[in-house]
């Protein structure tokens, strides 16, 4: 099925204690598709994203990857739990994530940490997975600095070894958590014109953002998230040019003056 | 030229019997240390419990009396054990307690006390970023233990395992308490016979001296390997 909704969340609800941090997110992408969740702090968008490959496990509402449901089970003090971890796992190796700390493995040069997913959950053979990792250092313009250890590398250039080693996986989403937001503003530029040519190139991304140019100019869908909910959704220009929602003409008000 | 009264050849079988000793120890309580810290740190409460009396227990008592009651107490419960069987089913049999094998299970029950308390500290180091990340990107548990966690914690554990493994190296000594004819016991045997306690102690202060000034070296070694892709700040 070539035409298939790469992932679909319906009605995703999560409640941290007692407190309810989303109330109820549907999502459908289609292939292609660049996604922005906007949105004040804490008004659940990282927790969403989180969500979909079970960093979370939400407390209610489905998650179907690729047509393939995530199946729950419940523990023993009740609480929701994915049924079968070999079944997360799974998704999780199709669904790739860039989160805002970069997270590389400090113990492992750059190109050891593009190689390990690919050879060791999706089992590529070592010599096809280097030279897949090195395609991608070159996409993402680090090529030159694939045998740096991570501290020896500037934010903006590990977040670019970050997003190659997401592309290794050659995933079906790629997920993006504030990816610009620990970095530099002199670093900014650099990450966000390798995720425009990401999206140029038809990849399905997903992508938690403050950076409303990249947004409005980048996405072909944004969802405005607030307490937890959707206040706002459509193509960028209706979102931010025609916003109907208050919360929305709020949020996009100028800050100064 | 150290004249060593014909002690020579027993006080070298000693030195050996202490390394021994000493190694297999280190591996049993490196094994506790692991177990003990993941049990710490699970979300199983009665497995936390558990580890920590043991921790608790076994670093409030001192060594000599953690190695006498094992030796001869355990001694003692095995035996009354046998006269319960005895009397129950008819079942006989007699154990008799190895020094060495006792030297090994005290000496690796006593430091993987400490070991579960340096691993502890090692893994709650690792940034949980990155442990995040491994899985997300789908790694098993075990893989990501394995890939991530432990290498780094190595970095963590390493000063405080070579701590623990010079301290354990030095209580081996104790076991010529509980009749294992090991370096110290040899030169004890040997001073009193010779009247000459400092002709036999120094060279094995000496001996004790180099095992340990030698595993320094070796630790260091490791620290450097350890600590691969870490800028260091001095």
């Amino acid at each position: 099925m070539a035409d298939q909704a790469p992932l679909i969340c319906k009605d995703i609800c999560k409640t941290f204690d007692k407190l309810d941090v989303l109330k109820g997110i549907s999502l459908e992408t289609q292939k292609g598709d660049v996604v922005s969740l906007i949105g004040s702090s804490g008004s659940g968008k990282s927790t969403f994203l989180r969500c979909i490959n079970l960093l979370e496990t939400p407390t209610s509402g489905e998650i179907i990857v690729q047509g393939d449901p995530i199946r729950f089970a419940q523990n023993r003090k009740g609480e929701r739990i994915p049924a079968n971890n070999h079944q997360v796992e799974l998704i999780r190796a199709k669904l790739s994530m860039v989160f805002q700390g970069f997270n590389l493995w400090s113990h492992m040069t750059v190109l050891e940490n593009i190689i390990e997913a690919p050879i060791h959950v999706l089992k590529v053979p070592k010599k096809e997975a280097i030279e897949r990792a090195e395609s991608y250092l070159h996409k993402v313009g680090i090529y030159e600095r694939k045998d740096y250890y991570p501290a020896q590398m500037s934010g903006g250039q590990q977040q670019r070894a970050a997003i190659a080693r997401a592309l290794a996986m050659e995933p079906d989403v790629m997920l993006f958590d504030e990816p610009t937001s620990a970095l530099d503003p002199e670093l900014v530029g650099e990450v966000l014109r390798v995720m425009q040519s990401l999206a140029e190139e038809g990849r399905t991304m997903i992508v938690v953002t403050h950076e409303m140019a990249f947004a409005k100019d980048v996405s072909t869908k944004v969802l405005f998230l607030h307490q937890g909910v959707i206040e706002e959704q459509g193509s960028p220009t209706k979102v931010f040019d025609n916003p109907e929602s208050e919360r929305m003409q709020q949020f996009l008000a100028p800050k100064f003056g | 030229m150290l004249d060593l009264k014909g002690y020579g050849p027993e006080l070298l079988s000693g030195a050996i019997v202490t390394m021994e000793l000493a190694f297999l120890s280190l591996a049993v309580s490196l094994i506790l240390g692991l177990v003990g810290a993941s049990a710490k740190l699970s979300d199983n409460r009665p497995l936390r419990a558990i580890a920590t009396t043991y921790t608790t227990c076994i670093r409030g008592v001192p060594d000599i009396v953690m190695m006498m009651l094992f030796y001869y107490g355990g001694q003692l419960a095995v035996n009354s054990l046998s006269d319960v069987l005895w009397e129950a089913y008819e079942i006989d049999f007699f154990f008799q307690f190895d020094p060495f094998i006792s030297g090994v299970v005290t000496i690796g029950l006593i430091f993987g006390a400490y070991m579960t308390e340096t691993f502890r500290g090692a893994f709650l180091a690792v940034d949980t970023g990155q442990i995040e990340a491994a899985r997300a990107y789908g790694f098993s548990r075990w893989h990501t233990f394995r890939r991530i966690i432990f290498p780094q914690m190595l970095r963590h554990a390493l000063p405080g395992i070579g701590n623990n493994w010079q301290v354990l190296l030095k209580t081996t000594a104790l076991v010529s308490i509980i009749g294992l004819t090991d370096m110290v016991r040899v030169a004890e045997e040997a001073a009193k016979a010779e009247r000459m306690p400092f002709h036999f102690f120094i060279p094995v202060a000496f001996v004790y001296l180099s095992l340990t000034a030698v595993s320094e070296l070796f630790i260091k070694w490791l620290d450097i390997r350890a600590n691969v892709g870490v800028v260091q700040r001095s």
